[in-house]
């Protein structure tokens, strides 16, 4: 039988302690906002301003033209020009720039030829292409590579005065949902996830583990408390927090980010709820298993780590091989990243995103099922 | 039927309990009998077991092989439906720290359902008796050890338990707040309950009404304090000394002597039972020590005592090969 008054004991019981333990309160509203600040500024995906190094041997007009536009495309900030490649290649090496942009002495040449091979004999007799200048580029970081590798196609400077015409693309490319391709509307909503994941399961795995260790079990596990009683009123807290961090983060998101809301707020509140659930259900466990707050935490960040990198929040799902996306399938963040950036981005409604609630709703029942079953009320 | 008013069902019934934790017994074949409405003590070094054997006799650990039979229940299958019948204070402080000393008390009432119209009279009355009234908004963990002490004994008894488990609830408690504590504990037990209470202080051991001694998870003794004292196996002698510690030399050669402890300016020497008239042979050492060198030894005065508690206590726990000491407390 079920007190819910016991619960409702617990629960208050366990709000009184979080509010006296300062630290812990603030994280609660500090974690979210501080990883929204991170993960919104710091790890903008759209690179630009890479630090470049020039080596402009020709030195004429129409060299310094080339560097001028590339450096326009924003993609580059030239913070070193240097007389040899390599002074370029040693900049390279110590990591001071990324990019170092090569001029050769015989730039003028090379753009005489290439403009007598544009100029009109016919479509058969293709010279191999010299290309006009380099690119050095660090390429340890694929996104700096392939953000370089876009000015490979920068239009040659034309003649003084006149301006370039640039190239038609053979396809026109149209990004759906998030037209100026900005990668806060795609990380903001994932960021509920992920910030959810990190302190719903941290809080409820350290919640029982914290009694044992300062010896309040020995008195639970002789009160007449059931183990799904005291599982239940443990997490009823945490639910609460659960929703006030989503609000934050969506809320700050959309001031500062611009990131829409497209779809209820009410479907968002209830797919989070879900996702919550399975969250602190995953700490329970967590907590059953552990017999210190160490590793209660060591177990936490077992979980932590594959949930962001399989998720789909750091690397894109269908990139990744099949069998880390069996494993990303058993993972709650990955169904709900799918579930919010539905409804948040693309203004998907419950019955839509429901191929990926219900494994989350089953994850949380078992999960707390095992926990409630695995918790003895025994000291051995 | 006139039997069982005479005597009433025991509280508690254990028959070769025994807890191993890998290759340690920490209680080891102990056989108990505990009636109702008493004051059962248990007596017993640094890890001789009386924590486990609570835990034992509380279902909080299952034993090892033996059977417990609580309040007519057997344990460990039997503790859910005894919870609101048990209290337990246990020997590390166990209430929340972070909660004040009301708090502790509210939360407990509602965990145990107490009914809501008695939980207030209920919680002040407690805060008297256990004069914690003026402290009842101070956090638990800001307490004195004998203000903490005094909080869980509340907790324990805040549901009318009849049956109380108390481990080392004085052990932080001074003199005068102990002889509150214990009377205290003699109006519950009026009151019909049961209680168990560890202790390592042999005044309070002499309180009770029976007493185990423990020694290395064994019962050692078993009894009425005054019966154990009677029945010492061995001999008291106690020594007014000037010279407490050249004496001590002198009488550590006698023959049968199980063992000595100093206590200021006396000397308390225990004999076994068969050595033939130790308080004149220690005479007869001290004399001897002071014809040859020091006359004031002369003024030695040398007794045959009643044995204290503390006196049985150390000959129960006295250490002896392990494999020497079966069969000798039955
Ligand atoms: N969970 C456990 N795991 C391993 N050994 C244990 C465990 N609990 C107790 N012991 C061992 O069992 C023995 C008895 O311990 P117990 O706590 O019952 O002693 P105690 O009589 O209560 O001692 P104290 O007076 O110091 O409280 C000790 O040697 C202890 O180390
Ligand atoms: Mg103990």
């Amino acid at each position: 039988m079920i007190h819910p008054a016991r619960i409702l004991a617990i629960a208050r019981k366990e709000v009184r302690q979080l509010r006296r333990d300062r630290l812990t309160f603030g994280m609660v509203v500090g974690i979210p906002i501080l990883q929204l600040l991170l993960f919104g500024y710091a790890i903008n995906q759209d690179v630009r301003q890479l630090a470049t190094g020039v080596a402009d041997l020709a030195q004429t007009e129409r060299s310094r033209q080339l560097v001028a536009a590339a450096e326009a495309s924003q993609v580059l900030d030239i913070v070193e020009r240097v007389q040899t490649v390599q002074q370029l290649e040693d900049l390279l090496r110590q990591g001071r720039i990324v990019v170092g942009l090569v001029v050769p002495g015989d730039f003028e040449r090379r753009l005489e030829r290439e403009r007598q091979r544009k100029s009109p004999r016919g479509p058969g007799d293709e010279q191999p292409v010299e290309a006009l200048a380099q690119i050095l580029v660090d390429a340890s970081d694929p996104a700096s590579y392939s953000a370089a590798a876009g000015l490979r196609s920068l239009p040659p400077p034309a003649r003084s005065g006149t301006s370039a015409t640039p190239r038609a693309a053979t396809f026109e490319l149209r990004p759906y949902f998030n037209p100026e391709r900005r990668t806060a509307v795609q990380i903001v909503p994932g960021l509920v996830g992920v910030i959810l994941t990190m302190t719903m399961v941290l809080f409820t795995s350290v919640a029982i583990v914290r009694e044992r260790e300062r010896g309040n079990l020995e008195l639970l596990i002789t009160t007449p408390l059931s183990p799904i009683e005291l599982m239940v009123g443990k997490i009823l807290p945490y639910i609460l927090i659960g929703c006030v961090q989503m609000v934050l983060v969506l809320g700050v998101g959309r001031l500062l980010f611009d990131v829409p809301l497209r779809g209820l707020p009410q479907d968002v509140l209830a797919g989070s709820l879900v996702f919550i659930f399975a969250s602190l259900a995953l700490g329970l466990v967590i907590s059953t298993i552990a017999q210190t707050q160490f590793q209660a935490f060591q177990l936490t960040f077992f979980t932590f780590l594959p949930q962001i990198l399989l998720s789909g929040f750091m690397f894109p799902f269908d990139a990744m091989p099949e069998p880390a996306q069996w494993i990303a399938e058993i993972l709650p963040l990955t169904h709900f990243l799918r579930v919010i950036r539905g409804i948040v981005l693309r203004g998907a409604s419950i019955p839509d995103v429901s191929r990926d609630l219900w494994p989350l709703l089953l994850f949380g029942l078992i999960a707390m099922s095992f926990a409630a079953l695995r918790f003895r009320k025994r000291l051995d | 039927m006139d039997i069982s008013a005479d005597h009433p069902s025991p509280a508690v019934v254990a028959h070769g309990l025994t807890r191993s934790f890998g290759s340690l017994v920490a209680v080891d074949r102990l056989d108990l009998r505990i009636e109702k409405a008493s004051v059962y003590g248990f007596l017993g070094p640094n890890g001789s077991g009386k924590t486990t054997a609570i835990r034992l006799l509380c279902g909080l650990l299952a034993p090892s092989s033996g059977q417990v039979e609580v309040l007519g229940l057997p344990m460990p299958s039997g503790a859910e439906k005894l919870r609101t019948r048990i209290g337990y204070m246990t020997q590390r402080f166990s209430l929340f720290e972070d909660l004040d000393v009301r708090e502790n008390l509210d939360f407990l009432a509602e965990i145990y359902s107490l009914p809501r119209r008695e939980r207030r009279p209920r919680i002040d009355q407690l805060l008297e008796r256990y004069r914690l009234t003026d402290r009842a908004r101070q956090r638990a963990g800001t307490l004195s050890g004998g203000q903490k002490q005094r909080l869980a004994l509340a907790a324990a008894v805040l549901h009318r338990p009849e049956l109380l488990f108390l481990d080392e609830p004085t052990s932080a408690v001074d003199p005068e707040n102990r002889r509150d504590f214990w009377e205290a504990l003699f109006d519950l037990a009026d009151g019909g309950t049961t209680i168990l209470v560890s202790t390592h202080y042999m005044d309070e051991a002499e309180r009770c009404h029976r007493l185990a001694i423990l020694e290395r998870g064994r019962l050692v003794a078993e009894g009425r304090p005054r019966d154990l004292m009677r029945n010492i196996e061995a001999q008291v002698v106690e020594i007014d000394t000037p010279h407490p510690r050249r004496s001590r030399e002198r009488i550590s050669s006698l023959e049968g002597l199980l063992s000595i402890a100093q206590l200021g300016n006396r000397l308390r020497a225990l004999f076994s039972p068969d050595s033939p008239e130790p308080a004149r042979r220690v005479e007869k050492a001290l004399e001897h020590a002071a014809t040859s060198d020091d006359a004031s030894e002369r003024s030695s005065e040398v007794r045959l005592v009643e044995a204290s508690l503390e006196d049985v206590f150390v000959v129960a726990t006295r250490h002896r090969p392990r494999t020497a000491s079966s069969g000798s407390s039955r």
